[in-house]
């Protein structure tokens, strides 16, 4: 619609940067990423139906340093879309709306999803090294 | 601001329909809410998952309640995408023969997605 000389209303730039503003951004950005990762979920299972050669590639591949990467990556977004998503549902339901509480649980969402990552990575290790 | 003798409502006509925004929201909750009892045991699944070798992997994923529960999250999942990634699409491109390629590719891929998913859980769980 690049035909209109309508104005436009103003952008990212002009508002001063909060937690409420980046929480709406990360949850927006961490779903695009993980929808990207879902290629990773059908490669690993059709790895798996495959057969044993198949699986200890995808295996090998997801344990090199990019692979941990991206999991280590995909994992975080996955803790923050989850956690995030939970704020959402909740916030649909009517609550959590007065400013006070919209920024606390805003940063429960942030500080919840780096706990939860480290959560899982202390499981990972725990469980005998990386992958 | 108008160069065309139209009113704005013979212009947004056969742009789409305005009566199927709820469903979509509504879908997208009830996805979401699937999602996040799935992808916690989709989580405890993948950590069990990590350490084990072919046989063991296979023989996880091929129990019945999880093949379900797998199939369940697959679809789950692609569906959830599909209606996030199309309201990305409407907000940030506006180009309409790019729009209506990106949110078929989207919806393709997605269909494919879940489709492929669900027949490698099959195959695993049937042994084949």
């Amino acid at each position: 619609m690049a035909q209109t000389a309508r104005p436009l209303s103003p952008h990212l730039q002009v508002y001063r940067w909060q937690v409420q503003m980046v929480t709406s951004i990360l949850h927006r950005a961490t779903g695009i990423a993980l929808a990207v990762g879902t290629l990773v979920l059908v490669l690993g299972l059709a790895a798996l139906a495959r057969g044993p050669e198949a699986w200890s590639a995808f295996a090998t591949c997801a344990a090199s340093p990019l692979g941990r990467f991206a999991l280590f990556g995909w994992s975080w977004a996955l803790s923050y879309h989850l956690l995030n998503g939970l704020r959402h549902l909740a916030q649909d339901g009517g609550w959590g709306y007065d400013i006070p509480r919209f920024v606390a649980s805003s940063w429960t969402s942030v500080v919840g999803s780096l706990v939860l990552t480290a959560a899982i990575w202390a499981c990972v290790l725990m469980r005998g090294g990386a992958a | 601001m108008s160069a065309h003798l139209q009113t704005p409502l013979k212009r947004a006509r056969g742009l789409g329909s305005a009566k199927s925004g709820t469903a979509h929201f509504i879908a997208q909750r009830i996805t979401a809410a699937a999602l996040a009892l799935l992808g916690l045991w989709f989580l405890w699944l993948s950590l069990r998952l990590l350490h084990a070798d072919f046989a063991a992997a296979h023989a996880l994923v091929a129990q019945p309640l999880n093949a379900v529960l797998l199939v369940a999250f697959v679809i789950a999942l692609f569906w959830h995408a599909q209606l996030g990634l199309q309201v990305v699409i409407e907000d940030y491109v506006h180009t309409p023969w790019l729009e209506v390629v990106l949110q078929l590719l989207v919806k393709f891929l997605a269909l494919l997605g879940a489709l492929a998913c669900a027949l490698a859980v099959v195959r695993i769980a049937l042994g084949s």
